[in-house]
């Protein structure tokens, strides 16, 4: 069977999968954005804590991603979502808290001042000066930590996670088998087209969440 | 309120600092020491000194961007040393010299600021940064622009705008037109000062390193040495006249003489006797008035009262040369208004030594020339400093 045969005779199949690999990296996208900014935004005025806030998130993106997998298993998470959502969080926090301390600090001192010389609170100028001015630095952690998990999410179908990961796998232990090639290859294709809509929904995105004011 | 809050004429001040300190963790000596100062209704007071004398720090403790270690700060005679510093900052303007406006923001939005955390309906907001764009000469299509669409100067009066919005009664500037090219400057202090005169009326501290720019707009002027001890506190016609001490009359530099005419206006001194007739009247009317007065020169004035040429008996002798043409142009005009340091000027640069004041509409007012000025400038003389300044006293080569 060609590729394109296996692709018309499995689209429904491929599309179910991606989408269960595209809402396990949302989900995981989303915890990691309110864990990271929540860390960003307690630290950023502190040089020691966001040093040990970085230094706790990059020490994660070192732990190889099998092993973390396997430890979400013996912590007692079980199979499929859970441990593929805690793992992928855990590795998608790094960029945005890096991302949001250095926005956050990139804010010119002058414009807090002025914010606060004008009777602004500091959970006022955190939310209407600070934030939407570090907005695109944060945007940008995000990003790349989307394409990082994209990514890593194939490994979870070690776990029983969602996604293109099973196929993979499925395509590697029976090579030499009729679709074993097919499989790969569309678990392949499966997140490349994947991180290209991530793209396209970023730019949008991007496009509507940050003021013109900044570009 | 107890009696020191009150000067001789019974006012309250509106800021009364008592003893204020600062001292930063990690520095031996205090930043601010034992400050005590009072600013009254109305008045621009400047604080002036060289960088490092606190006088940043000073400003920034009214509204306590910087608390105090200690000492009191009271305005309209409530001590707010202790009360919540947003309420308080919300009734204080405050414009610093990199602007700090919000760049995400538009120029509505950024102006409207402290009305909407006051609580303002939006169709007062809307109204008020109108009138704001008005007051500040920029087109109201600025309204939605974002700040980086705007230039130097523009973005200067949109800070002084924002500062304005809710009416606050008083205003604190931090070198605010320091980081604009010397023209706009120029410009931006004559706008500020007309603001001042006719619309705003407000209790303004100031903080320069520039004593030019003090004594161009201060009512009363703080020359503050380290520590911010207060060297003198004047008016700026005594500080020039008569300063307090040698750190003064240093930090004034040369040419406090000079400075002193940018103070007087040239329409508070007496103009000479200038014979004066229409382009209209005929040849033997301008001779007969030069003639009458024992000048040189009459002045041609037209229809509409406009200063327009200068002529000598030797131009109007020839029925000939229409008055039109006769003589030379008047050039050398200043308004009623211009200092007397820029009528001088002009003078100088003039052909005849003498310079013409117009009103707001350009017509006659009278005639300046040297000997004019020097009287005036002799009155300006402090009245018991008949001696010779100290430079000059303390040198034995020159006779006493």
């Amino acid at each position: 069977m060609s590729f394109i045969e296996y692709l018309t005779y499995t689209w429904d199949d491929l599309l179910e999968t991606g989408i269960g690999h595209m809402v396990a990296v949302l989900i995981s996208l989303g915890i990691a954005t309110v864990i990271g900014i929540t860390f960003g935004v307690l630290t950023y005025r502190r040089p020691a804590a966001s040093q040990v806030a970085l230094a706790v998130a990059s020490t994660i993106l070192t732990i190889p991603s099998f092993a973390l997998f396997g430890l979400a298993i013996g912590i007692g998470l079980g199979l499929g979502y859970a441990p593929t959502i805690v793992v992928l969080s855990a590795y998608a926090i790094l960029a945005i808290l890096r991302n949001t301390i250095t926005g956050l600090r990139s804010v010119d001192p002058a414009i807090t001042e002025s914010a606060k010389g004008m009777g602004m609170s500091d959970w006022q100028q955190l939310t209407r000066i600070e934030l939407p001015m570090a907005w695109p630095v944060i945007m940008a952690g995000i990003r790349v930590s989307a394409l990082l998990i994209l990514g890593i999410a194939t490994i979870a179908a070690y776990v029983g996670g969602p996604g293109f990961g099973e196929d993979i796998f499925t395509g590697l232990s029976t090579l030499g088998s009729v679709n074993s090639v097919n499989l790969v290859l569309s678990g392949m294709l499966g997140v490349m087209v994947l991180a290209l809509l991530f793209e396209v929904l970023f730019t949008i995105l991007g496009r509507f969440t940050t003021s013109k004011g900044l570009n | 309120m107890n009696d020191a809050a009150e000067n001789q004429n019974g006012r309250e001040a509106t800021i009364r600092l008592e003893k204020l300190s600062k001292e930063f963790p990690g520095q031996e000596e205090p930043a601010v020491k034992e400050l005590s100062m009072e600013i009254y209704e109305g008045e621009i007071v400047v604080l002036v000194g060289p960088s490092g004398c606190g006088k940043t720090t000073t400003m920034k403790m009214i509204n306590r961007i910087i608390e105090p270690s200690s000492g009191r700060i009271y305005i309209s005679g409530e001590d707010v040393t202790d009360k919540n510093p947003d309420e308080l900052r919300r009734h204080i303007g405050y414009v610093i010299q990199q602007i700090g406006l919000f760049p995400h923001m538009t120029i509505a939005d950024n102006i409207a600021t402290v009305p909407k955390m006051l609580g303002w309906d939006k169709e007062r907001v809307s109204k008020r940064v109108d009138e704001l764009l008005e007051t500040v000469h920029l087109p109201n299509s600025y309204r939605d622009r974002y700040p980086k669409e705007l230039s130097g100067g523009q973005r200067q009066r949109i800070g002084v705008a924002r500062a304005m919005a809710a009416d606050p009664p008083i205003m604190l500037m931090d070198e605010p037109f320091g980081a604009v090219d010397p023209i706009t400057r120029e410009r931006l202090q004559d706008e500020f000062l007309r603001l001042q005169q006719e619309i705003l009326q407000k209790t303004i501290v100031f903080v320069t390193h520039d004593i030019d720019e003090a004594i161009k707009l201060g009512d009363r002027i703080a020359i503050l040495r380290d520590q911010s001890e207060i060297a003198q506190y004047d008016t700026p016609e005594t500080i020039l006249t008569d300063p307090a001490d040698e750190y003064v009359e240093d930090f004034i530099g040369s040419g406090a003489s000079l400075k002193r005419l940018s103070l007087s206006k040239v329409e508070d001194i007496k103009t000479a006797e200038w014979p004066v007739a229409k382009l209209t009247d005929g040849h033997d009317s301008v001779r007969r008035k030069m003639e009458q007065s024992g000048k040189d020169y009459v002045l041609l004035l037209d229809e509409r009262e406009k200063p327009k040429r200068w002529v000598s008996l030797s131009d109007v002798e020839h029925d000939s040369i229409p008055l039109k043409e006769a003589g030379w142009p008047a050039v050398a005009i200043v308004e009623a208004n211009s200092s007397l340091y820029d009528t001088l000027d002009t003078m100088i640069t003039s052909y005849r030594g003498s310079a013409v004041v117009v009103d707001d509409n350009g017509g006659y007012k009278g005639v300046v020339d040297f000997e004019t000025v020097l009287t005036s400038i002799e009155e300006m003389r402090p009245q018991e400093g008949h001696q010779a300044p100290g430079y000059i006293a303390d040198r034995e080569d020159l006779p006493s």
